[in-house]
């Protein structure tokens, strides 16, 4: 645990510890080096400027199968891309781990799930999900019918999409959505 | 600085304060929050030092700074709590290729041992060191000596694996404990103590075993009903994010499509009429067989325990008459939950009330095998209490006897005679030692029945589907047997069941805790490797899912069942005259007014004296019952209250859902009219959508959790779109003041109470 000393000053390293503990974003910090060992310095006490491309985060083992990686990606960066810098990097492993609040990740998953960015929900958002979810097993008819029960079941102020409310009201009660909606690094 | 002032300070410093500690919980980009986190600590930082200034300034920075270094203690503390939690990489593993639930039973499986850890480290450090160390050798009294008519077996393998001869003898077992006041020069008072850790063990793992359910039932998610939004549960939570792994994302694919076609089937059936009466048959039928099983176990286990009393007075036994209880118990466990299982395909459930029924029968087999052995026990430590009184009158007699003769042989009556051989006096046949036997061995023989199991059940399968596939008609790996799967439920109430065992057999026999805390490690290692090489992912895709805090809720339950038996046994049964550390005494519990009468100061005795007054006891009971009667009331009125606000906010909503219903037919007209103007989107989308959907009828009233909150939240919705795109229109409602965008956390108080607070 001395090594941090030489990637970090003391203020961001007592900076970064408001999102984890310390060895935890140590062992972060050399996962995200190791993805790119050319381009991300040992040395982050000059803050340098590094984003890493979307290529080399969605090849990461514990993204790799997710069908939700590049949105995932897209969410956490700052240029809505993909391309990661250090501290999405420690963001998104911080929303995703097992100590994030069940609110926020709740509003990430909204975010991740909206795959046109209009804080909406909407119907081919749903269709997309569930095309992804079931690699285009199901027909056209099934995919309609389901989209339409889920609008059913969760849209509480009846605007036909899903905002930020609805989904939160219907996520907090899912007894298994802290425990998918978490990966282990 | 006027006091005024400073008080508005000092509450904008511990604002800034509280802000630095939850800024963890906001969902912000890493750069907002550094930029934030800046602030409040320069402004914490300048204000602190300012706030001191006059009285106490020192002070108060004294404690500013203690603060500061106990909040870095904390959190270097919680750091290396988290670094030091075992076997982390090897469940990560097991999570990425099974999913989560398969590795929720090892997590289980890891508290499980870290509990038993304690527990191990209570009674070693507290009742069988002081012994080994302070207390009187092996072979110095008779209770710790092995008697001479056995001593030439006493080393064999067979009678060491029985537990007899040495081991028998050792500080395993509850008989080998003196029973002196104090020993060793620390005056340790060992029988006090061994009350204490066994009350102690119980205690401990009642503490945890809560905490821990309490922790869970936060995550939980409380109230959500079956079916209440399946579909969305099913798009939104099927996805498991822990798969790292091809194969397993490949079934996971595979089940989930499996899934919504089976819900979308379920859906279009649901209008199908069912067969009530029928159906109610075979329920009632279903139970009956089980009841019919679950009695006919029983009968079994009792018949098996009489049958082994009458061979305890038999010598010439073969191995599998020795064993027979242990052996009867364990395949019961191994066959009665299949035949559960296939009588419940009469009851046509949905898998996961069909799983919860199955868990239950298991359990009601479980603990009826237990308590039947019990019970037989209980006849049989009856039966050797009687033997003791006639024992306990032979050894004094043997004794006057042997003195008489020492003296009648030697004329010289001032020589004193040499103390009989530890090993020739007659030996009173000490129940608890047998108990504590019994436990052992049914322990033992249940590690055995499992490690097997898993060899032959797993392993040996696998390796034939594997290499007998090459010369077989048909596709063993697909159809039948194929591969394993991991028996997640039978697993974790194996484990359960396995703890309750030892709950009750560590006041007997302190090394049980020993025995359980080595097999609960070589477990963790054996069943990781199994899964790993033998097992397959699962197909269902359906989890049990609230079956964390169910697990938690059977341990709770056998913990207070395993609890009873120890409890009366020291409550009401006289300990043996010879062995262990009561011997002596008329019940257990006396070493306790022995220690406040001898060893605490005169005034605290009396004051236990009164304490146990039942005249002070009974108003005590009186005001606990009382205090949950108010408590249920109480929580009874916010259920209603609760409820009441539903149906407001409900109404509330749908006078929105009518004004929008006026406003849209308002909007159709001018419309019309604005088509004549130059082309402008006008019609906000969202009333011209909801129109469509007012058709349907009947929604249910679900509504967030907190009161209050998402009403602003919803009518601040509406009142943008219509404020927004159509000025022309009277406007009922002035825009509120919109934060930028629906972010929970966002700086404005009021939109963070749109969002639940975060429970942590």
């Amino acid at each position: 645990m001395g090594n941090k000393q030489t990637i970090f000053t003391p203020q961001q390293l007592d900076a970064y510890q408001v999102g984890h503990s310390a060895r935890r974003e140590a062992g972060l910090f050399y996962r995200y080096h190791n993805l790119a060992p050319q381009l991300v310095p040992l040395d982050y006490t000059s803050k340098p400027d590094v984003k890493l491309p979307y290529e080399l985060i969605g090849s990461m083992p514990e993204l790799k199968d997710n069908p939700f990686r590049q949105r995932i990606a897209q969410v956490f960066s700052e240029d809505g891309e993909g391309n990661m810098t250090l501290d999405d990097f420690l963001d998104m492993f911080s929303a995703l781990s097992e100590m994030a609040p069940r609110d926020l990740k709740a509003y990430y998953a909204f975010k991740i799930y909206d795959f046109n960015d209009d804080d909406y929900i909407c119907k081919s958002d749903l269709e997309k999900t569930l095309n992804k979810l079931t690699r285009n097993e199901l027909t056209e008819d099934e995919v309609r019918m389901v989209c339409e029960k889920v609008i059913d079941e969760s849209d509480l102020d009846n605007d036909g999409r899903l905002s930020l409310e609805d989904f939160q009201h219907m996520i907090v009660r899912a007894p298994d959505f802290l425990s998918t909606f978490h990966i282990r690094i | 600085m006027s006091e005024g002032e400073m008080a508005r300070l000092m509450e904008e410093v511990e604002e800034k304060k509280k802000l630095i500690a939850n800024i963890r919980n906001k969902p912000w980009r890493m750069k907002r929050r550094l930029e934030h986190l800046k602030d409040a600590q320069q402004f914490v930082d300048k204000f602190e030092g300012a706030l001191g200034k006059g009285k106490g300034r020192k002070l108060y920075a004294y404690k500013v700074m203690m603060t500061k270094k106990w909040i870095k203690f904390q959190r270097d503390f919680e750091n290396f709590k988290t670094a030091c939690i075992p076997w982390e990489r090897k469940i990560k593993e097991v999570e990425s290729h099974f999913g989560s639930s398969v590795a929720s039973y090892f997590i289980f499986l890891r508290w499980m041992y870290g509990m038993n850890l304690v527990l191990f480290g209570l009674t070693f450090g507290l009742v069988v060191i002081p012994e080994l160390l302070m207390g009187l050798p092996y072979g110095t009294i008779p209770r710790k000596t092995v008697p001479r008519a056995e001593q030439d077996t006493a080393m064999d393998y067979s009678v060491l694996m029985d537990f007899n001869g040495y081991c028998k003898y050792s500080v395993l077992f509850y008989g080998y404990y003196n029973s002196q006041r104090t020993i060793g020069f620390l005056k340790f008072r060992l029988p006090l103590s061994y009350l204490m850790v066994g009350l102690g063990t119980f205690g401990y793992s009642l503490m945890v075993v809560i905490r821990t359910m309490a922790r869970n039932a936060d995550v939980g998610g409380g109230d959500g009903e079956d079916g209440e939004f399946t579909f969305a549960w099913k798009m939104f939570t099927s996805w498991d994010y822990l798969i790292g792994n091809s194969e397993t994302a490949d079934n996971k694919y595979a089940s989930i499509t499996t899934s919504f076609k089976e819900s979308i089937v379920d859906e279009q059936e649901n209008q199908k009429d069912e067969n009530i009466h029928l159906r109610r048959f075979l329920r009632v039928l279903a139970n009956v067989m089980i009841i019919c099983s679950l009695g006919g176990s029983g009968y079994l286990i009792y018949f098996v325990v009489k049958r082994s009393q009458d061979f305890a007075t038999r010598d010439d036994l073969s191995w599998y008459e020795k064993n027979e209880v242990e052996i009867v118990m364990s395949l019961l466990g191994l066959v009665c939950p299949p035949l559960f299982e296939t009588i419940a395909e009469l009851e046509d459930y949905h898998p996961r009330i069909a799983l919860k029924w199955q868990l239950g029968r298991i359990f009601a087999l479980f603990l009826g095998n237990l308590y039947t052995f019990l019970f037989a026990l209980f006849d049989e430590v009856n039966a050797k209490l009687e033997e003791e009184d006639s024992i306990k009158n032979a050894t004094i007699w043997a004794m006057k006897e042997y003195y008489a003769n020492f003296t009648a042989y030697n004329n010289d009556s001032s020589a004193t005679a040499p103390p009989i051989n530890p090993a020739d006096i007659i030996r009173g046949p000490c129940w608890e030692t047998t108990v504590g036997i019994e436990f052992v061995k049914l322990t033992v023989s249940d590690i055995q029945v499992t490690y097997l199991t898993i060899l032959i059940g797993d392993f040996l399968r696998a390796v034939i589907v594997r290499f007998l596939n090459y010369c077989w008609c048909w596709d063993l790996e697909a159809g039948f047997p194929s591969y394993a799967e991991f028996d997640i439920s039978g697993n974790v109430l194996g484990l359960v069941f396995n703890q309750g065992m030892i709950w009750m057999g560590a006041f007997y026999a302190p090394g049980l805790v020993g025995i359980n805390v080595l097999r609960l490690l070589t477990s963790m290692y054996y069943q990781c490797w199994a899964v790993m090489s033998c097992n397959v992912p699962h197909e269902r895709v359906f989890k049990a899912s609230k079956s964390n805090n169910f697990y938690m809720g059977l341990l709770l339950l056998i913990l207070f069942l395993s609890l009873l038996p120890v409890v009366y046994t020291i409550m009401s049964l006289p300990p043996s005259f010879d062995c262990g550390p009561f011997s002596g005494k008329g019940k257990m519990f006396d070493v306790i007014s022995e220690t406040i009468d001898l060893d605490l100061p005169a005034f605290m005795g009396t004051l236990f004296s009164y304490a146990a007054n039942p005249g002070l006891i009974i108003p005590a009971v009186l005001l606990m019952v009382l205090a949950i009667y108010y408590l249920n009331s109480v929580s009874e009125a916010y259920i209603n209250s609760n409820n009441e606000l539903k149906k407001k906010m409900q109404m509330q909503r749908d006078e929105e859902k009518n004004r929008r219903n006026n406003t849209n037919s308002t909007n159709q007209v001018m419309k019309d009219l604005e088509d004549l103007l130059p082309n402008r989107s006008l019609a906000p989308k969202a009333p011209a959508e909801s129109s469509a959907d007012n058709d349907q009828g009947g929604k249910p009233a679900k509504v967030t959790g907190k009161p209050g909150t998402a009403a602003t939240g919803v009518n601040l919705q509406k009142d943008v779109s219509l404020a927004s795109p159509n000025p022309r229109i009277a406007v009922t409602h002035p825009p509120g003041p919109r934060g930028p965008g629906p972010l929970p956390g966002a700086e404005t108080s009021r939109s963070r109470g749109r969002a639940q607070p975060s429970r942590n």
